[in-house]
């Protein structure tokens, strides 16, 4: 509850003190910020309850999958220092609005009533509109932006037409009173269905499942790479966790009938995914396709609706979260070092021979991308195998098969880049900024660590 | 905890070589390491006839889903962890006078390998040998692509692709056991496996078999092999195919038998006329190459079908052959490529085409090279006879018409193996091999303990087949 709070009111400081300070120093007080808000996060501890009339829930569980989200955002600011004091006129709006996206998805993780479903989304959704087309001067990056805008204004019209019907079947926000309609008649919980699946697409094309992810690779590759890392990783979180909620409180005893739905869109995301990334050049768009099947093994989660489930889904994002900043942010380097037309290069060609120009670099993407492809002792292994075997329990055997199969395919583009950096190239070496370095260490230390003691995270649920 | 040290040291040296500068200080680590790890194997070896405590690890992992991190050394892992002890030595005394660069990132690597191999070979817990068994190909997978010459990236690739997809079959079979059984420990689930319903049982044999098929290779499963042998840096082949394809027979033998032997019982002879096949398409092959890295790597391919072969023959001697062979071809084929490596560092070439009469510069290569050759082509007296003769014997005692074609093979691998000698060796010296020196004492450090252990576990074998002979008796799911 109380990182809402800070957030929101570091977000406005940091609005005027863009006025007041100068550029450089505006970075290090974002990451204090960032940190103040973690530790806060933390006051909490061991203190559940409802908060704010009952609109939001605190409990342990949530304040360790909140603390992913905002270490997420400390990850991104910690790759974001060149990027601002460079390119970009007025970083405090920036910083700023990455503040207020982690206000909503702190609120999309622990509501407790509808109206905050849809407040958070929005607060989240609106900023990143904005930080998708932060680039003023790139096309591509106006159009990310407008196709954004559109497609989520769209989705979150579905989803409040089916938080709508939700009310007018249940009489109530609250995310418990769905079971109220358990025991009407078949006729009378037309509107509860009718809302739960408007609520379902809603919130599945926020986190870009097939068939709703169209929109996912041009937005991903038309963002600035530091806006694509953040996107990736906090709004998964946030709108899986919500999902998540909304599964376990007010759709559970209808499991058997929407599970065997949510089966086939998982299936679909993990082929449409991984299939499609097979065949892209752009290392941003393999990212988003990537992005697309890692959905889907999240979603798998929501099947598993096990005691273990919620531990293993916030592993899994940690996993995720590791593994995308670090990838993106060892693309964001490398890519800026190697201008085309006045542009980062985005070609997967931008990795050739960076085992030679920067060791570090290279180790880096490596682990990332064995973890995002699920070779053990990395902590991507862990979070598959415990979303497959929650999945595999429930009796979809077919999907346990789908998804190692899938990995499988995975790993020939995740293993693209990594093939590049062993390429022989007449460049420099690169340097990276201490902060970007200490960063990327410590993404990659953390995939290890995981990897060999999964328990570590997963144990505190 | 010996076991466990035998992992940690090599893991911990190796991640500390891999920020080390200094050739010379590397060498000396890795020497040093090596030496230790013969010491602490020698200790091992010798509390391990009194089923010592002292040999095993066993801590939980994972507990709320009981997979624990469990090492333990048996019969079959005492031979398999010495080999691989030995063997990672020899390369490394090998790699320390060869130029390559950042020779300490190699040495690194190799010491790395070196404990996920000793991971997969002593590893009780399915998913702990399901970890090393994929760990022990990355640092391999980087020495291959980081060290070869033009086009290894994708050839190296092509490598890791078709094994990492194979051991996904392995996954796929281990949870569902898990999910059956409840159990990760290879011994409880060797108890409780032939409980399980029959398709549960057929899809347990066909994806461990094509995990470990994969490996190995057996054909059809080989493409990958060739490219990859040939293209690889000396290091990363003789790791390849002196270590790495051991896993899988090891796996077979570990895990295949115990785990799915009416799977064997019905399928096995396809798998033994698949095995067969490969042997004599490896050995006909091998005979028509020119290029001598291509030649050892389809001679290597042929000798893993016969030991995949024996396998499967549910046999002691087969079981026996197998084991012994595991180790003989590990040496011959460190041996062989090393050669290699010398020949081509002297002349420049690897043709057999621009070779030829190198036993007048060079009589001390020629007496090595023979011994490890004669190893190789199954000459009584050494190695490679006593596994080949118990391999085949169990074949043909399973299948006549069988035996006698995979008994072809030992025709076929003379000829290959002394048109290689001969066209390296003999005939008259031409341009390339005129001006060449004799090896010296850094290369004879490595050659002369395979040449010693070459012959004296071709004279004693009984050295290895006492050890593996226990461990054989106690699988229990033998026919005779």
């Amino acid at each position: 509850m109380y990182p809402i709070i800070v957030f929101s009111v570091t977000g406005l400081l940091m609005l005027f003190l863009g006025l007041s300070v100068s550029k450089k120093s505006l970075l290090p007080i974002n990451l204090v910020f960032l940190i103040i808000g973690l530790l806060s996060n933390f006051i909490d501890w061991d203190a559940p309850g409802l908060y704010f009339n009952n609109m939001v829930e605190v409990s342990n569980s949530l304040i360790l999958v909140q603390s992913v989200v905002i270490l997420a955002g400390i990850l991104v600011a910690g790759l974001s220092s060149r990027l601002f004091e460079d390119a970009v006129d007025h970083p405090a709006e920036y910083y700023a609005l990455m503040q207020f996206a982690i206000v909503g998805a702190l609120i999309m993780v622990s509501f407790q009533n509808l109206i905050m479903l849809f407040v958070g989304l929005e607060i989240l959704s609106v900023a990143l509109y904005v930080l998708a087309g932060s680039d003023k001067r790139n096309l591509r990056g106006n159009e990310a932006s407008i196709k954004y805008f559109l497609m989520g204004a769209f989705a979150t019209g579905i989803l409040l037409f089916g938080i709508a019907m939700f009310y007018g079947a249940t009489g109530s926000f609250d995310i418990n009173s769905g079971s109220s309609v358990a025991n009407n008649l078949p006729e009378g919980k037309i509107f509860f269905w009718i809302g739960l699946i408007f609520i379902f697409i809603g919130l599945l094309f926020k986190i870009s499942a097939a068939p709703f992810h169209f929109w996912t690779a041009d937005v991903y590759q038309g963002s600035p790479t530091i806006f694509t890392a953040f996107m990736a990783t906090i709004v998964k979180t946030a709108v899986i966790f919500a999902l998540y909620r909304l599964a376990v409180y007010s759709f559970s005893f209808e499991y058997a009938n929407w599970s065997k739905f949510l089966v086939i869109i998982i299936g679909l995301s993990m082929l449409i995914g991984n299939l499609t990334a097979v065949y892209q050049s752009n290392f941003k768009r393999i990212l988003a396709y990537s992005s697309i099947s890692q959905a889907g093994f999240m979603l798998l989660s929501l099947i598993g609706l096990g005691e273990q489930s919620f531990g293993n889904l916030g592993f899994y994002t940690l996993s995720y979260a590791f593994a995308t900043i670090s990838a993106f942010g060892v693309f964001l380097i490398v890519s800026n070092d190697q201008l085309v037309d006045g542009r980062p290069n985005e070609n997967i060609n931008v990795f050739n021979g960076l085992f030679k120009r920067n060791p570090d670099l290279a180790v880096i993407l490596l682990i990332s991308m064995l973890s995002l492809s699920g070779i053990p002792l990395t902590s991507g292994f862990w979070s598959k195998f415990f979303v497959l075997n929650d999945a595999a329990t429930k009796g979809y055997l077919w999907i346990l098969i789908v998804g190692i199969v899938m990995s499988a395919v995975s790993l020939y583009y995740y293993f693209k880049p990594i093939r590049a950096t062993f390429g022989n190239t007449e460049s420099e070496s690169i340097t990276v900024s201490s902060l970007a370095k200490a960063t990327l260490y410590v993404c990659g230390a953390m995939t290890v660590l995981l990897g060999v003691a999964p328990n570590l995270f997963r144990g505190l649920f | 905890m010996l076991t466990l040290s035998l992992f940690i040291i090599p893991l911990i040296a190796g991640l500390i070589l891999l920020n080390v500068k200094s050739k010379s200080l590397a060498g000396s680590i890795s020497i040093l390491i090596s030496l230790v790890q013969i010491a602490v194997f020698g200790y091992a070896f010798s509390v391990f006839k009194g089923n010592s405590s002292l040999l095993v690890f066993d801590k939980p992992w994972l507990s709320d889903f009981a997979i624990r991190f469990h090492l333990g050394i048996d019969g079959l892992s005492i031979i398999m962890v010495g080999l691989t002890v030995v063997l990672v030595s020899l390369i490394i005394l090998a790699v320390k006078n060869l130029n390559y660069e950042n020779i300490p990132k190699m040495m690194g690597l190799i010491l790395l390998t070196e404990a996920a191999l000793i991971g997969v070979f002593s590893a009780k817990d399915i998913f702990l040998f399901y970890f090393f068994f994929e760990l022990a190909l990355v640092p391999v997978y980087l020495i291959a692509n980081f060290w070869g010459g033009e086009n290894s990236s994708k050839i190296t690739f092509k490598m890791l692709v078709y094994t990492v997809f194979g051991s996904l079959f392995m996954l796929i079979s281990f949870v569902l056991l898990y999910m059956r059984g409840q159990s990760a420990d290879i011994e409880s689930i060797k108890v409780t496996v032939s409980l399980l319903p029959n398709l549960i049982k057929q899809i347990l044999f066909w994806g461990l078999l094509l995990a470990f098929s994969i490996k190995m290779p057996i054909f059809p499963f080989h493409t990958w092999l060739p490219d990859a042998y040939s293209k690889s840096p000396t290091p990363a082949t003789m790791l390849l195919s002196g270590l790495l394809s051991k896993m899988g027979v090891y796996g077979l033998i570990r895990i295949l038998l115990p785990f799915a032997p009416q799977g064997i019982e019905v399928y096995g002879e396809i798998v033994i006329v698949l095995a067969t096949i490969g042997l004599i398409y490896g050995s006909v092959i091998a005979i028509k190459q020119n290029e001598i890295k291509r030649l050892i790597a389809y001679s290597s391919f042929a000798h893993m079908g016969l030991m995949a072969g024996a396998v499967l023959t549910l046999s002691v001697t087969g079981l026996q052959g197998a084991i012994f062979q595991m180790v003989a071809h590990g040496v011959n084929a460190v041996g062989l490529f090393y050669i290699a490596k010398i020949i081509f560092d002297k002349t420049g070439s690897r043709s057999l085409t621009t070779l030829g009469g190198m036993t007048q510069s060079a009589p001390l290569l020629t007496v090595m090279f023979m011994v490890v050759l004669l190893g190789s082509v199954a000459l009584p007296l050494t190695n490679g006879f006593v596994g080949e003769f118990l391999m085949l014997k169990a074949v043909f005692d399973f299948n006549h018409v069988i035996g006698i074609l995979a008994g072809l093979s030992v025709v076929f691998g003379a000829v290959y193996m002394l048109r290689f000698f001969q066209k390296t060796m003999y005939g008259p010296s031409n341009d390339t091999t005129i001006n060449i020196t004799d090896i010296g004492a850094k290369e004879m450090m490595v050659l002369v303990p395979i040449v010693i252990v070459v012959l004296l576990t071709g004279v004693f074998p009984n050295l290895i087949l006492d050890i593996s002979g226990s461990f054989v008796n106690s699988l229990g799911v033998l026919n005779k």
